[in-house]
């Protein structure tokens, strides 16, 4: 069965991912898209009624640790990778 | 003597001995990449200064004593998806085309604790995500063997760079095939670790249920020595496996001293060869050096033979819902807020985000965040992402299955040799199936290891990979071994031209 794609569903997509397409790029991932669904659709020749999902191959659980600072202050150095900054803060846009 | 060609054990046992220093050692990698990097550009950053101070260094302290271990001095690149403290990570892509890391990835400090050298940064597909280096924003990385050919991805610049002598030994990372498919490429070794076995800290998250850290190297004793370097448990990284706390009877496979697996001894070993891995889509030339390899384990004494794996043809859909899922949401990060690139114009802070992130990203990694998101979306949640989790758990049983007959498995490491350059990207499906039988070791989070086992007509290598069970590191270590013992060392690709 072949996957169709409506504009709503890849507006939404598209804004789950933040990402702004051009009208093309919008076409070409929906077509993108619908190819990956109907091959993904495969999965669906599987009974898996009673199998449970499997996120990790280990068990995994929360690591916990004091909450005590081991690294030093390195605010100079992260300041140096912010694309924007004044007075050692980040600029960004108005939020609220 | 020519330095370069030599392993990096080989290397550091030379340094020890003082007969070859630090610095030279540094010297016969920087003129290979001097002479050759314009053809293969298998770096995205080389930083000739801090290496070569640090040559000084570790010098130093090897002269001193304080420095003993078998990769003390040697040369090393590092795959641009691992953090390495003031020296620029792009990952490949344009988002981090400035980014300057505060700290190291674990397995660059556990490298450089041991006296490593950091040359630079491998190139490779943009966040990880390709088969082929081509989708890296700074070039594809061509096959050392052969120019017109990719060098497999996403490791294709640390492949490449190994294979070229443009360093001794590297690190990649692999979350669908992506050190053993370009290590096959380039006819060197690479080895995916049990997940958990290496810390994943510093490293760019992909697809971080999938994602490993590992050796790509000359020969199987590096790779060995190179994991007993970077292996170990980590705090962290929450996914990293405490393996001295496993209490398994197992005498002794199970152990992180991998170097002491390295003996010449197959016999008895049981080898299974997944029947329906040799179908349709595997290239007549790869079959044939593949069956090769089989059959020179026979004549070491391994008990070979056939069986059905089963689910083979599910691993590639489960592999990239997955991936694409954890990759929407790791990549969320990049915002254009705190560092990377941040777009030029932008109105208020929704559209600079959504702008950074349209002009930061390429094709394929915006094509896998779109699936990604499209897949965790309420309403698709269910059909796709948990039934991909499902089929993850029936691929995991039939491995289990397997291991219950066999030590290890035997299968190619990719169904064709390197693929011409620009072949690949137009029909992405195809360019996923090229990962078939290493993404399903992924998803079982075994250890694989791929070995050069033949070259095509074309004077393409051709690897075979060797499948292990979980914290099996040794066995695969001691059987890739004993091979490569017995078919003799791979070449590197200018003895097999006949050039300089």
């Amino acid at each position: 069965m072949a996957n169709v794609i409506c504009d709503e569903t890849m507006e939404s997509v598209a804004i789950l991912a933040k990402l702004a397409l051009s009208e093309e790029e919008k076409e070409q991932a929906r077509k993108d898209m619908e190819r990956m669904l109907d091959y993904i659709d495969k999965l669906n020749e599987l009974d898996t009624t009673d199998v449970e999902p499997m996120s990790h191959v280990f068990p995994v659980s929360n690591c916990f640790r004091e909450d005590i600072v081991s690294n030093g202050d390195g605010s100079a150095s992260l300041m140096a990778n912010a694309p924007e900054k004044r007075e050692n803060q980040l600029v960004v846009p108005k939020t609220i | 003597m020519d330095i370069w060609k030599l392993s990096a054990v080989e290397l550091g046992k030379k340094i020890k001995e003082k007969e070859v220093t630090v610095s030279e050692a540094l010297e016969a990698a920087l003129l290979q990449i001097e002479e050759k990097e314009a053809d293969y550009n298998c770096y995205i950053t080389v930083d000739r200064a801090a290496a070569r101070e640090r040559a000084q260094k570790v010098q130093k302290r090897i002269d001193s004593g304080e420095l003993t271990s078998a990769l003390a001095g040697v040369p090393v690149a590092v795959k641009d998806n691992m953090c390495t403290q003031g020296l620029l990570t792009t990952c490949g892509s344009k988002m981090l085309e400035n980014f300057v890391p505060t700290y190291s990835a674990e397995a660059v400090n556990r490298l450089e604790a041991a006296g490593a050298v950091i040359i630079g940064k491998t190139n490779m597909d943009e966040f990880a995500m390709g088969s082929t280096t081509e989708t890296s924003a700074y070039g594809a990385t061509k096959n050392p063997w052969k120019k017109e050919h990719v060098p497999g991805g996403s490791s294709g610049g640390s492949a490449a760079a190994v294979a070229a002598g443009e360093c001794f030994f590297a690190l990649g990372s692999d979350t669908g095939g992506s050190i053993r498919q370009p290590a096959s490429f380039c006819g060197i070794v690479g080895m995916k670790p049990t997940y958990g076995t290496v810390s994943r800290y510093g490293l760019i998250a992909y697809g971080s249920s999938l994602d490993q850290i590992g050796p790509m190297s000359r020969d199987v004793t590096d790779c060995a020595v190179i994991l007993e370097t970077i292996a170990g448990c980590d705090k962290k990284d929450s996914t990293s496996i405490d393996r001295k706390a496993l209490s398994m009877n197992d005498s002794g496979w199970t152990g992180m001293d991998f170097s002491a697996a390295l003996r010449e001894d197959v016999r008895g070993m049981r080898i299974g060869i997944p029947r329906d891995y040799f179908t349709d889509g595997l290239d007549d030339e790869v079959k044939a050096s593949v069956l090769g390899a089989a059959k020179t384990f026979e004549e070491c004494g391994a008990r070979v033979e056939e069986f059905d794996l089963s689910f083979v043809d599910y691993a590639v859909p489960a592999y990239y819902t997955i991936a694409a899922a954890e990759a929407s949401s790791n990549l969320e990060r990049f915002d254009g807020v705190k560092y990377g690139y941040r777009t030029a114009g932008y109105e208020d802070l929704h559209s600079m985000y959504r702008k950074t992130r349209s002009e930061g990203f390429g094709t394929e990694v915006k094509r896998r965040i779109m699936l990604g998101s499209f897949v965790l979306s309420s309403g698709y949640y269910d059909a796709y992402y948990l039934k991909a989790l499902r089929v993850k758990a029936l691929i995991k049983k039939a491995f289990d299955r397997a291991f219950e007959t066999y030590d290890l498995i035997l299968a190619p490491t990719a169904p064709t040799a390197a693929p011409r350059l620009g072949s690949s990207l137009s029909d992405p499906i195809q360019m996923y199936l090229s990962d078939v039988y290493t993404i399903s070791v992924n998803l079982a989070g075994l250890p694989g290891i791929t070995v050069p086992c033949g070259m095509t007509q074309a004077g393409l290598p051709v690897g075979v990979q060797l499948i292990g069970n979980c914290f099996m590191e040794k066995k695969l270590i001691q059987a890739a071994y004993t091979y490569e013992r017995a078919a003799g060392k791979f070449p590197v690709p200018s003895e097999r031209r006949g050039a300089k």
